[in-house]
């Protein structure tokens, strides 16, 4: 579901952008915010559930769940923080008409992104439990796959405006709006992995 | 059916030169908006027709107390499916279907905000349908109802209802595209001149919707992400033998759920505001009031849900919440049908086809709202939830409600989309056919679940026989009100007396391009003269005394 | 308007305000919609419905009237095309049927407030999720019940209607365990009696613990206007008078698989002599060999429509033999010493 949907503002800013209808305003962010707003809403329902599981629950996590390993989520969020901060530098850079700044800056980004996904990976591979031990396992993994789905989408958006700013005058001060989208998409995943954070391994 | 009704698209080709629609274009991926409303109609149209042949098997079925048509092992799966398809398959992307025609064309812009996102979001329909068709086949189709609560649709086939929630993950993300773009065309592409206030009551029914479709359906498409771990992978969320609760599953469906109603009546409410008018020569009364009561029950509309699950496990005080908050959603309803009343009293209605689908609609309707407020109280609630009670509560506001306020829009906005009229003696008996059907089949059925008679139920009690003969006379009459409507659609788009380009003398901008519009609408960019309701003018004795149609036609020459 | 009606506006509107009026009163108390009021709590459900029903058959009248009115009195005249009079709003009038619908839900809310408190559905035994406040209360009757199921760990209690104010805090009278399985009702009676039918007598406040094994079910008497969803993993409860003698239907109303229409049971109502009379005799046939017998043909029906069920549609479906139903209902039937 996802990647059919997230694909689609990108599909118009190239088949249709300025095609035959070129001549209205560039509507595309501003679609590209409601779009988000509305997957915003999968997590907050996949949250809510969470939060009501925990809340109805006598003991959580149910007992049996081993101990959750902070160290290496701490670094990811680090890592994934960070990368949104490197990320908007490679806006500002195509502000300045900077096409070198860009591809520095969201190189970085793409390495930063792909360090958290590994991270996640390893996390996956290390962990002493399994998807279907108990409810908090369950929805552990559903909530953290889901978000690193986004992850991967948004690694992929990232990847296709590196690949597309080797075109010379693809990307310009006027004209990035691949930039601004990736990097939109990109805030967001950060974001949504802060309150993901903050309630599967800190509450 | 769906393809007979397309075949004739070649005449739907306008004669103006520049760019030629072409037959094919109604069969491909198209990124028009009007081939794609086009496209939404036909497909929603057949699917309502096929989940309408299972409501009327079920209705055989139930004409007996005993099981005896459909039996046991098929009944359950056709309800589900009936359900299913009626609202995902018929009604909601009957909705996107005026949105996509009407909301270009009365922002006065060329075309959707995103043409490509749009024709994506129609082609995600029919494979959904599609889906749902052939789980049917599987060796268990759904059959854990429209609701598909844990834990029994983790008990029934794995496939059939692994089908269902993959038909379910494609519609809503159909939904939520189709909502992105409809949100972003009605508030960014406005003709210059256009305020928010300038514009027909229908894009601000759709500006509602879009923003509970938005906020609503992605939680739906959590709670069956869920669902379908549950389902395939051996989790427990909803699951209570491995400590899930299967009320988490009722409290996520129905946050879709409930505003679904909405996501559904909505742009059937900016239809009736906008034919009412039309038809009573009358300025639509309480422009405002009908705007913002969209924007009141939209809102609403979001935290009324645990109303469904006034019986399930829901604490006291919570019930209490949710009767006040759902009762409060009596106050911006009543608003529109009082106004509705009022835009027509004093007017000189002229009672066609289409009229007399918006007037049906308003007063079933009232029949759905004012059992809707009864079901809202708790103690009562408690009494008739889960019976035929709540079948006949919906079945007003959804058939009584969205149903027939389609049919008014169908007939009136026709001749423009296809360039010739309707026929007014078929709608009329369309219309009596319906209407009789229709109140014949659903009004017993409050009587019944007062009486006892739960919903979902293949045998029941012989008691009940009488009431549920009727019922199903009822609905035989409703089936067979289909028919003249399907022959006055395909007839007309062949033989139909030609439409001009206003044939309503309406004042709302769809009407000031050709029927059926050119490709990109508007041959200049239309003229925003008068708002869209400024009906009477032509009666106020100040002014001249030119018809509002001599005016239309001054601004058509000036233009 | 005078040409067609010579009577003047105000007194033909008065006429038949007044006439719609009456009407709705008398239709609201005569609609004759409802089944027979069994318990102690239908009779104020029903006056509550009444009054709704009245208020709807108004409205009703009224709008409906306006519409056919509407039709008559204003459609076009042949030949007439111009348009209606450019009236495009009344604030006054806008402000009246704001404030109309705005008390008639008011004085709704407040009344089905008022109605579900009488009934008891507030009782804090009953009315949250208070797993930590029943585990402390071991005195209450529904304590007796916690603990053993949830697998999860976690103790759901007791959601439904509970004590009504004039008995909270009190125990009831006769407290029965309610199990709901594919496709039948099993009711466990202080002292381990199992039965398949289920007896309580009139003028006391019976209590209901309902379980459920599979799927959701739901537990329905629309007689006594009370219904309750059974879910599994969780206890809910019903609290309830009944008043009339007579046999009522117990009926499933939440759909549970293919016989989910076939899942009825029977609920009487007896006097409290003919009652004990009843309770001694099943105490007496429990104690035999077996204490389910009394209620072994429900059970059987139950299993062949269940395995009929597994054997057509749910392949899946986990297998719940006759024995397991026995386990659950001994053990419940434990807690109640």
């Amino acid at each position: 579901m996802q990647t059919t949907v997230d694909t689609t503002p990108e599909n118009d800013a190239v088949e249709h952008g300025h095609g035959a209808h070129g001549d209205h305003p560039d509507h595309r962010l501003f679609g590209m915010f409601v779009f988000l707003g509305a997957e915003a809403m999968i997590f907050l329902g996949l949250f809510a559930a969470y939060l009501t599981f925990r809340a109805v629950a006598d003991v959580w996590p149910p007992a049996g769940t081993p101990e959750r390993e902070l160290l290496l989520p701490g670094i990811n969020t680090i890592i994934l923080i960070s990368s949104s901060f490197i990320m908007n530098r490679g806006n500002q850079a195509i502000r300045k008409n900077d096409v070198k700044g860009l591809q520095f800056w969201f190189g970085i980004t793409a390495a930063l992104g792909a360090v958290f996904l590994v991270g996640q990976g390893y996390e996956y591979y290390t962990n002493t439990f399994g998807l279907t031990d108990n409810l908090f396992t369950s929805t552990f993994y559903v909530l953290t796959g889901f978000h690193g789905l986004h992850v991967m989408f948004g690694l992929s958006l990232i990847l296709m405006v590196l690949l597309r700013s080797t075109t010379p005058g693809h990307y310009s001060s006027e004209s990035h709006f691949g930039v601004e989208a990736s990097e939109l998409y990109w805030h967001f995943v950060d974001v949504v992995w802060i309150v993901l954070f903050l309630i599967l391994y800190i509450l | 059916m769906s393809t007979s009704i397309l075949e004739p698209t070649p005449q739907a080709a306008p004669e103006p030169p520049e760019p030629e629609r072409h037959w094919k274009d109604f069969f491909g991926f198209s990124t028009d908006h009007k081939v794609i409303a086009i496209q939404y109609f036909v497909v929603s149209f057949a699917f309502y027709m096929i989940a309408g042949a299972m409501a009327t098997t079920i209705r055989v079925e139930l004409a007996t107390p005993d099981a005896d048509f459909l039996g046991y092992e098929h009944y359950n799966g056709v309800l589900t499916l009936h359900g299913t398809m009626m609202i995902f398959l018929w009604i909601v992307p009957a909705g996107a279907a005026f949105a996509n025609y009407l909301i270009p064309l009365q922002v006065g812009a060329k075309d959707m905000a995103f043409p490509v996102m749009n024709g994506l979001a129609f082609w995600l329909v029919p494979p959904g349908g599609a889906l749902l068709l052939l789980s049917l086949l599987a060796e268990t189709p759904p059959s854990a109802g429209w609701t598909s609560y844990p834990p029994l649709s983790l008990m029934t086939g794995q496939v059939g209802q692994m089908m269902w929630i993959l038909a379910l993950l494609l519609l809503g993300t159909s939904s939520i595209l189709g909502g992105v773009n409809f949100v972003t065309t009605i508030l960014k592409m406005r003709i210059p001149g256009m305020t928010l206030y300038d514009m027909p009551l229908f894009c601000w029914a759709m500006l509602a919707t879009s923003l509970l479709i938005l906020i609503s359906t992605p939680v739906l498409a959590g709670a069956l992400i869920l669902l379908s771990f549950d389902l395939l992978a051996g989790t427990a969320f909803f699951n209570p033998t491995g400590g899930g609760d299967p009320v988490v599953y009722q409290h996520m469906f129905w946050f879709y759920s409930h505003p679904a109603v909405y996501i559904m009546v909505l742009p059937v409410f900016g239809i009736i505001s906008d034919v009412l008018p039309v038809h009573a020569r009358k300025p639509v009364f309480g422009y405002k009031a009908i705007a913002y009561s969209s924007l009141a029950i939209a809102f609403l509309g979001n935290i009324v849900w645990a109303h469904h699950m006034f019986t399930s496990g829901t604490p006291g005080w919570l019930r209490m919440f949710f009767m006040a908050a759902t009762m409060v959603i009596a106050v911006p309803t009543g608003i529109k049908v009082f106004s509705w009343v009022a835009t027509i009293w004093g007017g000189k209605l002229r009672l066609n086809s289409a009229m007399l689908f918006a007037i049906g609609f308003v007063s079933m309707f009232l029949v759905g709202g004012l059992s809707g407020v009864m079901v809202a109280s708790v103690p009562f609630d408690i009494h008739v939830h889960d019976t035929y009670f709540i079948v006949a509560h919906f079945h007003y506001v959804l058939f009584g409600g969205s149903v027939f306020g389609i049919y008014s829009g169908l007939y009136h906005w026709y001749p423009k989309m296809v360039g010739r009229m309707l026929d007014e003696t078929w709608g009329k008996v369309h219309f009596v056919l319906t209407f009789v059907g229709f109140n014949l089949c659903f009004f017993p059925m409050h009587i019944l679940g007062l009486q006892g008679m739960p919903r979902r139920v293949v045998q029941y009690d012989p008691a009940f026989e009488d009431i549920n003969r009727i019922c199903t006379i009822g609905s035989i009459i409703l089936a067979v009100s289909t028919l003249p409507f399907l022959y006055n659609a395909i007839r007309s788009w062949f033989w139909g007396e030609k439409a001009s380009a206003n044939p309503w003398n309406a004042l709302t901008l769809e009407w000031q391009t050709s029927s059926p519009p050119i490709i990109e609408n508007f041959e200049e960019e239309p003229v925003l003269w008068s708002g869209p309701y400024d009906y009477g003018i032509d009666s106020e004795p100040e002014e001249d005394d030119r018809s509002v149609a001599e005016l239309l036609a001054e601004v058509k020459a000036e233009m | 308007m005078e040409r067609v009606n010579k009577i003047p506006p105000a007194i033909s509107l008065t006429i038949a305000g007044t006439a719609i009026t009456i009407a709705s009163i008398w239709y609201g108390q005569h609609h004759g919609w409802l089944p027979e009021a069994a318990s102690q709590n239908a009779p104020m459900v029903d006056e509550l419905f009444n009054l709704m029903m009245g208020i709807s058959t108004w409205l009703f009248l009224a709008i409906q009237g306006a519409l056919v009115v509407a039709i008559i009195k204003f459609r076009k005249k042949p030949g007439d095309e111009t348009d209606g009079p450019p009236i495009e709003g009344n604030l006054m009038l806008e402000l009246v049927w704001t404030a109309i619908p705005v008390v008639i839900v008011m004085v709704l809310a407040v009344y089905s407030f008022d109605v579900y408190q009488q009934m008891g559905g507030l009782d804090p035994m009953a009315s949250h999720d208070h797993s930590r406040v029943a585990s402390v209360k071991s005195g209450a009757a529904i304590a007796g019940s916690i603990g053993e199921d949830a697998p999860g760990g976690g103790d759901r209690v007791a959601l439904g209607i509970g004590a009504n104010p004039d008995v909270e805090g009190n125990a009831a009278d006769v407290t029965i365990d309610v199990m709901g399985l594919q496709y039948a009702w099993l009711f466990t009676y202080p002292g381990e009696v199992g039965t398949g039918e289920l007896h309580v007598p009139a003028g006391k406040d019976i209590q209901l613990n309902i379980k459920a094994m599979d799927v959701l079910h739901a537990f329905w008497v629309p007689q006594f206007r009370l219904k309750q969803d059974a879910i599994p993993g969780r206890t809910t409860q019903l609290r309830f008078r009944p008043e009339v003698t007579g046999h009522y239907p117990i009926v499933c109303a939440e759909l549970c698989g293919p016989f989910h229409g076939a899942m009825r049971s029977e609920i009487v109502v007896d006097t409290p002599e003919d009652y004990e009379l009843w309770l001694a005799e099943q105490v007496a046939t429990a104690s035999d060999d077996s204490r389910l017998a009394t209620n072994e043909s429900q059970l059987e029906l139950a299993t062949e429509l269940r395995d009929a069920d597994r054997l057509m549609l749910h392949p899946n479906m986990p297998d719940v033999s006759a024995e397991m139903v026995a386990q659950m209902s001994h053990m419940h039937a434990h807690h109640h010493p």
